[in-house]
C-alpha cells in the first residue's frame, strides 16, 4: 500500500502566550512542532506499510524550516519527504492550500513512479484549526473521504476505518484510493531511535516550487486563489475575576460556590 | 463565479439522521433570523434527510421563512457523497448568498467538500456571525491556535459564502407553532454506485448517545479522579444536576471512560451553562473545547492549575471531599 501523508508544522501552541500590552501573539521563540494529529496520521500509515508494504511519502507545504518537521518524520518511519514551498503558495486559504497539495500529490507520484493508494492527513492542524484540508483535498482529487478516524484496518483490498460517534463509532468501509483525516489512534505514536535520527538528518529533501508541478495553475494559488480573507485578528480578553477558594474545609467552600452560583442566578 | 447580485437569500441546513434533526440546526435559524431582518431576504432551512417533513416545520416554528427538502432513504444515515451532491445540486439551482453549516463531525465533513466543489470560501467552527457594515458581507468570527486568537473572516468575492457554525454557542429560538412557510420538495437522487462509503456498523460504547454538545450542564473529570469506579462521585453530582458527564483525555487514554465523552480539541466542543472541571489541570487541548462555557467551576488540589485561569469558581482542595460535599449542598438547596 503505497502512502501519502500530508503534514503541517506548526507552533507548539503549548508554548504560545499573549502579549499582555499588545493582545497580540508571542510567537518568537516559540519552537516548531510536527502537527500532533499529523503524528498520528504518519503512525497509522507506517503500521500499514509494514504490515502491507509500499512506500509512505510526507508532503508538506510551507516555508524552508518545515523540512526540519519533514525529517522528523524520516525518522519514525517515512521513506521519503517533498517540501512544497514558493513564494506564490504563500498566504493560501485552504481552498488553495488543498489545491497545491492536490497537485502536489500528483507530481509526486509522477517522480517516484507510483499511485498513492491512501492519502492521510491530520483531523486538524492546531494552527489554523480549520479541520477543512483533508476533504479539500479528497475533492479536488474527487476520491472518496472518512473523516475523524480513530483506526484505520485494511480488509481485502479496502479500508475499514472507525469513524468517532456521539455514542461510539462508526465501522466505515471505502475502496481505495482514499483520504482519511485522523483525529486520534489507540496507540501512541513512536519515537525516533539515534540512529533513525541521524540517517533522517543526511537525507535530501526535495523542494517543489511551482516549476515542479507542471500541471499547476497559478492563479489558483496563494491569495489569487483564496476566496476568504482574514480580516482581522485579536486574542480573546478573559475578563475572569474568578473567586477561588483556598484552604477552606469542603463542605464549607461546597456550600460557599452553591451560594455563589444562586446569588449570581445561574442555577 | 457568475454576477454576485444573483445570489440570494440565507441558507441553514439542518442535520437529520434518521429523520431527527441536530439542535444546531434550529439554533442557527435563531442566529440567521436577525442577519436575514436586517438583510430583508429571506431565511430558508434547508433539511436533508429520510422522512424528514416534520423537521422541516420545525425549522419554520423556530424561525425560518421555508425550507427546502431533500428526502430520500439514501439519506437516512449520513455520507459525504450523497450529501454533498445534493447539498451542491441545490446551491447551483436557487444561489443562496449564505450557507450556514452546524460544525457538527458530519457539518465538518461536508461543508469543505462542497465548499470545494463550488469553489467558494468556507470560514470554519465560527463563534460569531455578524453583517460588516461597510460591504453587507458575511463576517466570521472563529477561533483559532487552540482558541488563543480570534479571527474575522470573509469571502468578499465568491458565492454562496459559507461557515460552519460550532454547535452550543447560539441558543435556539421559542417554538412559535402558529408560524407558517413554504416546504419545497427537490426530488435529487443518488445512486448506490455513486456513494463511495459503507456504514459496516455503528457501534455503542455507551448506552445512550452523550450529548456533549448540547448539554446545558457538564461535570467533567480529569486524571485527578484517580479511576474508572472514582467516577461514580462526578456521576452522583451530575445526576443531582440532570448534567451529562464529560472527562479529558488522560482519563479516555486510561480507559476509565469511552471517547464519546471526551471533551476538547480531540473531542467534543461543548457550551454549557455550567462546566464542572474536576481534577482536570487545563491543558491548551482541554481548554480549546470549553471556551463556550458560560460559568466554569473547577475543583484541582493544585492551586497554581491552568484551569483556575480559566474558571469562574474555584475550590482548590481534594476532589474526594469536595465533589461528595458539592453533590449533597446541591441537594440541600433543593430540600
Ligand atoms: C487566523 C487564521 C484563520 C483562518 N481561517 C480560515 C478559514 O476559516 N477558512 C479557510 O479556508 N482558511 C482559513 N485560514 C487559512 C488556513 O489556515 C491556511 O490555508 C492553512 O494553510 C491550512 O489550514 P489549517 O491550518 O486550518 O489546516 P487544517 O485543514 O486544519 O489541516 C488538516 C490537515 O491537512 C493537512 N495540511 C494542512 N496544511 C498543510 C500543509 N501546509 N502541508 C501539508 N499538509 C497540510 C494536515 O494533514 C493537517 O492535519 C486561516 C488562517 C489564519 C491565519
Ligand atoms: C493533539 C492533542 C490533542 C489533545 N486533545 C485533548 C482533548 O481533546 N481533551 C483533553 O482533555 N486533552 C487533550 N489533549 C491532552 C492534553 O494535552 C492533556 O494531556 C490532558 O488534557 C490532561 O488531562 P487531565 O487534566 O485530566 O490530566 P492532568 O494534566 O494529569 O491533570 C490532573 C489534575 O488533577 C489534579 N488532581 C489530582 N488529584 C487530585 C485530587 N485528589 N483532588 C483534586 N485534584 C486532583 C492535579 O492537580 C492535576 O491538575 C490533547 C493533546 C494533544 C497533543
Amino acid at each position: 500500500m503505497n502512502i501519502c501523508v500530508c503534514m503541517k508544522q506548526v507552533p507548539d501552541t503549548n508554548e504560545i502566550k499573549v502579549d499582555p500590552e499588545t493582545h497580540t501573539l508571542i510567537r518568537k521563540g516559540v519552537p516548531s512542532i510536527v502537527n500532533p494529529f499529523d503524528t498520528y496520521a504518519q503512525e497509522v500509515g507506517v503500521r500499514l506499510k509494514e504490515q502491507l508494504g509500499g512506500k509512505l511519502i510526507v508532503l508538506s507545504m510551507g516555508p524552508e524550516q518545515a523540512k526540519e518537521a519533514i525529517k522528523s518524520c524520516l525518522a519514525v518511519g517515512a521513506d521519503n519527504g517533498y517540501l512544497i514551498s514558493s513564494r506564490s503558495f504563500g498566504g493560501s486559504d485552504t481552498l488553495a492550500t488543498s489545491y497545491i497539495l492536490s497537485e502536489a500529490i500528483k507530481a509526486v507520484e509522477e517522480k517516484e513512479g507510483l499511485k498513492f493508494d491512501l492519502i492521510l492527513c491530520g483531523k486538524q492542524a492546531t494552527d489554523g484549526d480549520t479541520a477543512q484540508v483533508g476533504p479539500e483535498i479528497a475533492e479536488h482529487l474527487d476520491l472518496p473521504q472518512i473523516t475523524y478516524a480513530l483506526d484505520i484496518v485494511e480488509k481485502d483490498g479496502e479500508i475499514q476505518v472507525k469513524r468517532e460517534h456521539d455514542s461510539g463509532y462508526d465501522m466505515i468501509s471505502t475502496k481505495l484510493p482514499a483520504v482519511v483525516t485522523v483525529v486520534k489512534l489507540p496507540y501512541e505514536p513512536r519515537y525516533p531511535t539515534i540512529k533513525s535520527k541521524m540517517a533522517a538528518k543526511k537525507k535530501e529533501i526535495p523542494v517543489l516550487a511551482e516549476a515542479d508541478i507542471p500541471s499547476i495553475k497559478l492563479e489558483l494559488c496563494g491569495l489569487n486563489g483564496s476566496p476568504t480573507r482574514v480580516k482581522k485578528t485579536y486574542t480573546p480578553v478573559r475578563e475572569k475575576s474568578g473567586v477561588k477558594l483556598a484552604g477552606m474545609e469542603a463542605k464549607d467552600a461546597a456550600d460557599q460556590v452553591v451560594k455563589l452560583l444562586e446569588e449570581a442566578k445561574l442555577l | 463565479m457568475g454576477n454576485l447580485n444573483d445570489y440570494k437569500n440565507i441558507w441553514v441546513f439542518i442535520e437529520t439522521e434518521c429523520g431527527k434533526a441536530k439542535n444546531v440546526g434550529y439554533e442557527l435559524i435563531n442566529a440567521a433570523r436577525p442577519l436575514a431582518d436586517q438583510k430583508g431576504c429571506p431565511l430558508v432551512a434547508v433539511v436533508i434527510g429520510k422522512d424528514i417533513e416534520r423537521v422541516a416545520k420545525d425549522a419554520i416554528c423556530y424561525g425560518a421563512d421555508s425550507a427546502i427538502i431533500v428526502d430520500g432513504p439514501e439519506y437516512e444515515y449520513y455520507t459525504t457523497d450523497a450529501f454533498t451532491k445534493a447539498m451542491v445540486t441545490l446551491v447551483e439551482k436557487y444561489k443562496p448568498e449564505t450557507l450556514m453549516i452546524g460544525a457538527t463531525n458530519n457539518g465538518r465533513d461536508m461543508g469543505p467538500r462542497v465548499s470545494c466543489r463550488l469553489k467558494t470560501g468556507l470560514t470554519a467552527d465560527c463563534t460569531g456571525i455578524d453583517i460588516d457594515e461597510e460591504t453587507g458581507n458575511i463576517a466570521w468570527t472563529r477561533p483559532t491556535f487552540g482558541g488563543n486568537l480570534m479571527a474575522v473572516i470573509m469571502c468578499p468575492e465568491h458565492r454562496p459564502q459559507m461557515g460552519t457554525v460550532r454547535p452550543g454557542v447560539f441558543k435556539k429560538g421559542a417554538y412559535d407553532e402558529g408560524r407558517s412557510g413554504e416546504i419545497v420538495k427537490e426530488e435529487i437522487h443518488v445512486a448506490s454506485g455513486e456513494i463511495r462509503t459503507t456504514l459496516v456498523e455503528r457501534v455503542n460504547e455507551v448506552a445512550e448517545a452523550v450529548n456533549l454538545e448540547e448539554a446545558e450542564i457538564i461535570v467533567s473529570g480529569g486524571r485527578g479522579v484517580g479511576s474508572a469506579e472514582n467516577f461514580k462521585l462526578l456521576e452522583d453530582l451530575a445526576a443531582e444536576l440532570g448534567a451529562t458527564v464529560g472527562c479529558s483525555r488522560a482519563v479516555v487514554d486510561a480507559g476509565w471512560m469511552p471517547h464519546a465523552h471526551q471533551v476538547g480539541q480531540s473531542g467534543k466542543t461543548v457550551a454549557p451553562k455550567l462546566y464542572f472541571a474536576i481534577g482536570i489541570s487545563g491543558a491548551i487541548q482541554h481548554l480549546a473545547g470549553i471556551s463556550g462555557s458560560d460559568t466554569v467551576i473547577a475543583v484541582n488540589k493544585d492551586e497554581d492549575a491552568p484551569i483556575f485561569e480559566v474558571a469562574d469558581y474555584g475550590i482548590v482542595g481534594n476532589l474526594n471531599e469536595v465533589v461528595p460535599a458539592l453533590t449533597a449542598a446541591f441537594q440541600a438547596r433543593k430540600a
